[in-house]
């Protein structure tokens, strides 16, 4: 167990952590979280998921994968990384279904399909297809906890989204805590949800518990701040700087940035090891840990398509007042 | 005969399976069937043209790259602007930053594990720390679970796994360095991923490419960050990968006459100038030993054994398509693509046999030392085994090329040029995932989406049979395999990966009335 105080810290949201796990509590946690690891497993299963959520787990720093699935956890099933295949794969769930085996946490990747199983089936059993659903209401109801990790999961997603013409959805995909009403699912949203968060709220679980969640069963460890209150081109939009461009310096409100209505930390976190974020590459936020994504813009992505929402008279800024006027008369923001 | 059922293939992206006849210990038939359906493109339609650039990279997390390029030049063609320079080269890089990470993700984490025997850790005796604590874990997990209600999960997630004589490596020392390797292959994977995200902002699903080029500006730090991370990989790339292909190639000879096929489509990939008219990865077809230029116009998919109710036999532009998960004799959720009524392998076997055939060096050079080193024909690469040798070369070849595409950057300039969403219009953007050619269509109007397509790599090779009753590559590829084991079938599952599947990329609606004549390329 490498786990150090530092890497701790980090992991558990930096700054905040040090009020959620006090000194004393940090230099046993390498103990306690061994103990605990030795009892708690975890089934990993993917519903409709594009597989993002796994792969940006795989590009966890601290812990890396290695010592995550090795020290922290003990890994029971995940279609990605698993040795077994087939039935010998299948058997593993099976078995924690019918010993009743109730020393897991069930995380969840992708949104379930309730229109029809076979819009996402795994394994065969008794001769019979099971559907996700099927295999989710098993393992969940059982689980120690369970965690809805990617916004597929913790909210519909993409594949949760709704078709523009008709209304409704193509498969009826809804999140996690639509087929376990009853149980107290944890919402890790992003698209995909930064390894951190991940990680970070497992470890929390062993050690500590539940973590404390926001209205949206996010945790509060990472949700609790607007990209826009910890954004790097924050000093811009206090100058009243706007980019009029993608790739231009300054704040990208005008382009549709989304910072101001979504809630996670990646401008301090960063991305791949610290590489890079969102709003630092000049491209924006375009609010994936929200509920409402891919629909956070009242018609997209985007923030300029909500300008109806906005009242010009109260707004200061003369550049944000002309963008909004022009977004009212019908106009549109090219990037 | 036996029935051989294995559901799911584990270790790929996705919801696959596959069902095998298995006569006299050889694959007789075989079903390959994508188990999951979301429908992307309708949910496309309607929205802001701008979004479907982030929205198709959400398609698939192993090559959202991929999607994200293809889309961008998609909106480029739609929008009538090119990129410029930096956004052309930066585009590349983060391209081939995914390929990178792609493939050697593909060969040690999705791959290794079905011929490497990792129970041989628990006898390491090195003292490499890594290891060490792999072996403890191990020996811990097998003790402290043993007679417990969770016994079958000791050393998970790498067991349970298909057990039989002769499956895995059985020489303790090259286990062992596999083993080591795999842990190596994570860090260099990770920093493949590195490379994308200095550039493409994050990854998966990059933030920074856009219609235009990519929001994010070439700088010297970022440039020199790039260049350190990519020499480090490149090493790995040429010292411990391709060796570890070689390697494995030497203790199962078998599959290189196992699991081939024999026709071949790419697209090309990496524009090399301004204009985008050359390209670093060639385009073609390979039929009949001869290799012919593509013509879009000539593919059609088939859906009499595809869960869906439209019309079979038409251009990807004609089809009205509705979902029909209870449509008889249909048994995947994939369509059977097929080129001139023919079904094609996609991926790096063909861009390779495509590049060889046409004349370019890198691949001619790279091909012949393995080759010689092998001291095999060039008949082998049609194979299981030739479809990873190939990916290691694409890494080679990717490597070198990248360095110099840094070079051409120019620092401090943007990389990107502007765009004004038209009223109407229509754009294809080509270009090549990981595993294989790539293509997003357009058609905007008022504004907004009026229709969005992807045709992607895997809906090629693990596509179902098509109205005539011709199997797709994969099943062909099946046909003749040995199976020793019926319970434990481990030899198909080696040759359906050797494909690299990616099922969500795999699964998407056809929209109706997109018009791709107007497409014609080179």
């Amino acid at each position: 167990m490498d786990i150090n105080r530092r890497d701790f810290l980090k992991l558990m949201g930096g700054a905040a952590a040090a009020i959620t796990f006090p000194g004393v509590m940090l230099q046993g946690c390498r103990k306690a979280l061994k103990k605990a690891a030795e009892n708690t497993s975890v089934i990993w299963v993917q519903g409709q998921s594009c597989s993002g959520c796994s792969v940006s787990l795989l590009n966890g720093r601290e812990p890396d994968i290695a010592t995550l699935i090795t020290e922290y956890i003990s890994l029971n099933f995940h279609q990605t990384i698993m040795g077994g295949m087939g039935s010998t794969a299948v058997g593993v769930i099976e078995e924690a279904v019918k010993k009743k085996r109730k020393d897991y946490i069930l995380v969840v990747e992708g949104s379930i399909p309730t229109k029809n199983y076979k819009y996402c089936t795994l394994g065969e059993v008794d001769g019979r297809h099971r559907g996700i659903r099927e295999w989710i209401e098993k393992l969940g109801s059982s689980a120690m906890a369970v965690i809805a990790v990617g916004s597929c999961a913790a909210f519909g997603g993409i594949p949760g989204a709704e078709i523009r013409a008709t209304g409704g959805n193509p498969t009826g995909a809804v999140p996690v805590s639509e087929i376990l009403k009853g149980s107290n699912v944890i919402n890790i949203p992003g698209c995909p949800p930064h390894p951190d968060w991940m990680a970070g709220t497992v470890v929390h679980l062993l050690l500590k518990g539940m973590p404390k969640l926001d209205e949206y069963n996010r945790p509060l460890l990472y949700f609790s701040n607007t990209v826009h209150e910890r954004c790097e081109r924050l000093s811009y939009y206090k100058k009243g700087y706007f980019a009029k461009h993608w790739g231009d310096k300054g704040c990208l409100y005008l382009l549709g940035c989304l910072g101001m209505d979504t809630h996670c930390d990646i401008p301090v976190r960063k991305w791949v090891d610290g590489t890079n974020s969102c709003t630092g590459s000049g491209s924006g936020c375009i609010g994936c840990t929200e509920a409402v994504f891919p629909d956070t813009g009242s018609r997209g992505l985007y923030k300029h398509l909500n300008a109806e929402l906005d009242d010009p008279d109260v707004i200061e800024n003369p550049e944000i007042r002309a963008a909004i006027m022009n977004l009212k008369r019908g106009g549109i923001i090219n990037g | 005969m036996a029935k051989v059922l294995i559901d799911p293939v584990t270790r790929i992206e996705g919801h696959l399976s596959v069902e095998l006849d298995v006569v006299r210990g050889k694959v007789s038939d075989a079903q390959v069937r994508g188990d999951m359906f979301r429908g992307f493109e309708m949910i496309l339609k309607g929205r802001n043209p701008v979004d479907a650039n982030q929205i198709t990279q959400r398609i698939c997390g192993v090559c959202p790259v991929s999607h994200g390029i293809a889309s961008s030049r998609c909106l480029d063609d739609a929008f009538k602007i090119r990129t410029n320079r930096n956004g052309r080269l930066m585009r590349n890089l983060v391209l081939a930053g995914n390929f990178i990470q792609s493939h050697i993700l593909h060969f040690y984490q999705l791959s290794a594990l079905d011929y490497v025997d990792i129970t041989a850790v628990l006898d390491y005796q090195g003292r490499d720390e890594r290891m060490e604590r792999l072996k403890s874990w191990a020996r811990f997990e097998i003790e402290s679970k043993k007679g417990k209600s969770n016994e079958i999960t000791a050393v998970g997630p790498f067991l349970p796994r298909y057990e039989g004589e002769g499956f895995y490596i059985k020489d303790r020392d090259t286990n062992l360095s596999a083993i080591a390797h795999y842990l190596d292959a994570l860090d260099i994977r990770l920093k493949a991923h590195k490379l994308v995200a200095l550039f493409g902002g994050r990854v998966p699903h990059l933030i920074a490419l856009v219609p235009g080029g990519v929001t994010e500006t070439p700088d010297r730090h970022k440039i020199r960050e790039f260049r350190k991370t990519l020499r480090e990989i490149e090493r790995f790339v040429t010292n411990i990968y391709l060796e570890d292909v070689i390697a494995v190639a030497k203790a199962y000879p078998d599959y290189f006459s196992l699991g081939g096929f024999d026709s071949f489509l790419t697209y090309g990939a990496f524009e090399e100038d301004d204009e985008e008219k050359t390209l670093l990865v060639s385009r073609g077809i390979y039929s009949k030993g001869s290799i012919v230029g593509f013509d879009p116009q000539k593919i059609s998919e088939h859906v009499m054994y595809s869960r869906y109710n439209s019309g079979s036999q038409l251009h990807p532009s004609m089809g009205d398509t509705e979902p029909d998960p209870e449509k008889k004799r249909a048994y995947s959720w994939l369509k059977a693509p097929r080129y001139n009524g023919k079904p094609y392998e996609v991926g790096p076997l063909a861009r390779t046999v495509v590049g060889y055939l046409s004349g370019n060096e890198a691949v001619k050079r790279e091909v012949d030392t393995l080759l010689s080193r092998l001291d095999a024909e060039i008949n082998v690469v049609f194979s299981a085994l030739g479809r990873h040798a190939c990916r290691a070369l694409e890494c080679r070849i990717l490597c070198a090329r990248a360095e110099e595409w840094l070079d051409e950057l120019e620092t401090g300039k943007k990389a990107r040029t502007h765009y004004e969403i038209p009223d109407a219009g229509s754009g294809m953007g080509l270009t090549e995932a990981p595993r294989g050619a790539l293509g997003h269509w357009i058609r905007v109007k008022d504004k907004i989406i009026d229709n969005y397509q992807c045709v992607v790599p895997t809906t090629w090779f693990c596509s179902p049979r098509d109205d005539r009753g011709v199997k797709g590559p994969v099943e062909q590829a099946l046909i003749g395999t040995p199976i020793s084991d019926p319970k434990n079938p481990i030899e198909a599952v080696r040759v359906v990966k050797s494909f690299d599947p990616c099922i969500a990329c795999a699964v998407h609606v056809m929209q109706s009335g997109m018009d791709m004549g107007r497409f014609r390329i080179c």
